[in-house]
């Protein structure tokens, strides 16, 4: 590991101004300092700052502080609940340290899983800009198959943020001036594009304080998680789905997607198509060719197009049960 | 100066900002029941309890911990007054080589504790109601702890009768 400057913020508006690079759980940040795949100059500690409570909000709805622990957020009665995709999504990921450890916005910031973004010795367009990409044509197994760029093929590995997606939430963030500011979360990642190193819309210095969820719509809600083995591992496709059904009809849908892309994935001509539609195999189906339409397997994980239509079938055949 | 509190002691040290829990434990205070397996969150063999809840100690920093209460296996039971758990996995044989053993012990020491919370886990059925200690449970929330030569029937078994005992003497 580099060596760095090591400093605790005291207050939320100092975290920006400290100007370092902020360690909440820090699983993922020196997971990767002790590889040099990151070496930032000076840390910013930010867990002393106060932002570990889950408030109700005027609105019905949650917000959850950003050094919120992923263990805290599953058990919380609330989301429990109401929020029920959230909690089966968090409980999938990682292993019960890990939970107890990582936070709600390092959750969010963490980065991709590429075997070649861990070794630095290998090209990587996202680690080092312009040294080519040597996923694609190589070992690509857990890689994106929905929204890749000739760049970078890589997959953003959070469960938590699937089931987010899927529950409309929104960041807030604070930035170094001291402005704040609300970003939906469907517009927080970015795609690899030209750019696969730039993986948010956050500029530098930019704090995440909290998660906020809107008010629930109750719904059949789903996480389903498809991996290598049945705990502690990475999702290879996971679908998240909160569906209200009426009358036998799908009165709404709304699902998130985790392994298929460089953000947790949504589709909102999906969600149409089911709407005040009757469940059946063949709607399901139709609704994976939205989804799989513009997919594109890289050679080893070709087998996440059928993969990902199989899951997604049995969310909705398990989501639209009951009324 | 970085002071740390294991085990209801207080150590002053004088450490690189780089150096992990588990580093400073091992390295400088001469407790060495916590193991290293991969170093990166991966296995579970350096389980400590940062106040009371279990965590990965080479995934955190040392100085991070300032006033925090920090358990190592050392601090469960020694040879002479063994806490239920330890000698739950002696009466089991919950080990072969016993490198993940500590991490273990720690570990389900602090599974425990979650669920006598109530928190429940990817394999209980029910989220809202809190969770009985099956053989399923014990191996999902016991996941995060790898043993490499795959004592896991007697590590279940151990957890099994130690969580009866804790019950007991509650
Ligand atoms: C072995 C292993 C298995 C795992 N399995 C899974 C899994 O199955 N599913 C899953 O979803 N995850 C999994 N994880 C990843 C884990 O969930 C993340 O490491 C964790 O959520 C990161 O949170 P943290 O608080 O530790 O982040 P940190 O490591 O502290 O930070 C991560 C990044 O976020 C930034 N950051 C942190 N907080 C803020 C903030 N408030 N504002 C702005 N920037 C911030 C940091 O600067 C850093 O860039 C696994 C990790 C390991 C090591
Ligand atoms: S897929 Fe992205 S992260 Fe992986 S090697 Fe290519 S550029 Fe790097
Ligand atoms: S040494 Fe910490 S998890 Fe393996
Ligand atoms: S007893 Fe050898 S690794 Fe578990």
């Amino acid at each position: 590991m580099r060596p760095f400057e090591y400093a605790r913020a005291g207050n939320v508006s100092e975290a920006g101004q400290l100007a370092g690079r902020f360690i909440a759980g820090g699983t993922n940040l020196l997971d990767l300092m002790k590889l040099e795949v990151e070496a930032p100059e000076k840390l910013v500690d930010i867990t002393r700052l106060p932002l570990d409570k889950i408030e109700d909000t005027e609105d019905g709805g949650l917000r959850i502080g950003a050094l919120v622990t992923n263990s805290d957020l599953a058990a919380d009665p609330r989301i429990r609940r109401d929020y029920e995709v959230l909690s089966r999504a968090l409980l999938a990921g990682a292993s019960g340290q890990l939970r107890n450890k990582a936070t709600t916005g390092g959750n969010l910031l963490q980065r991709t899983r590429c075997g070649y973004f861990y070794e630095p010795s290998q090209p990587c367009n996202k680690r080092e800009p312009g040294s080519g990409c040597g996923a694609i044509g190589g070992f690509n197994r857990i890689h994106a198959i929905l929204g890749t760029s000739d760049k970078c093929i890589a997959t953003h590995p959070s469960d938590m943020a699937v089931a987010m997606q899927a529950l409309e939430a929104t960041v807030e963030t604070q930035k170094t001036d001291g402005s704040t500011r609300e970003i939906p979360l469907i517009e927080f990642h970015r795609l690899s594009g030209d750019t696969p190193e730039i993986e948010t819309v956050l500029e530098p210095g930019e704090l995440i304080t909290a998660v906020r969820l809107p008010k629930s719509q109750g719904g059949n809600q789903v996480y389903r998680k498809v991996r290598d083995r049945a705990s502690y591992a990475f999702a290879l496709v996971s679908v998240a789905a909160v569906v209200k059904m009426d009358g036998g009809k799908i009165e709404w849908a709304r699902l998130a997607f985790g392994g298929l892309a460089h953000k947790p994935w949504r589709n909102h001509d999906l969600e149409a198509a089911l709407k005040g539609e009757a469940p059946s195999s063949a709607l399901f189906d139709k609704a994976a060719d939205i989804l799989l339409a513009d997919a594109k397997g890289q050679g080893e994980n070709d087998f996440k197009i059928p993969l990902a239509r199989r899951t997604l079938k049995a969310v909705l055949a398990q989501a639209t049960k009951g009324a | 100066m970085t002071t740390l509190k294991i085990n209801g002691v207080e150590h002053e040290l004088d450490i690189d900002a780089r150096t992990s829990l588990l580093d400073a434990c091992r390295d400088h205070l001469a407790l060495t029941g916590s193991k290293k397996g991969c170093d990166h969150g991966q296995c579970g063999a350096c389980t400590m309890l940062v106040n009371g809840r279990r965590i990965n100690s080479c995934l955190t920093l040392a100085i991070m911990h300032e006033g925090d209460e920090i358990t190592t296996v050392e601090g469960l039971g020694d040879p002479d007054n063994l806490h239920p758990m330890q000698a739950a996995f002696l009466e089991h044989d919950g080990f072969q080589c016993g490198y993940c053993t500590p991490g273990q012990i720690v570990s389900a020491v602090g599974m425990l504790g979650e669920v006598a919370d109530g928190w429940p886990s990817h394999a209980s059925a029910d989220l809202e109601n809190g969770a009985t200690l099956s053989g399923d449970e014990i191996r999902e929330r016991m996941s995060g702890n790898l043993c490499r030569c795959s004592a896991y029937p007697n590590i279940v078994d151990a957890i099994e009768t130690a969580s009866t005992k804790l019950k007991e003497n509650a």
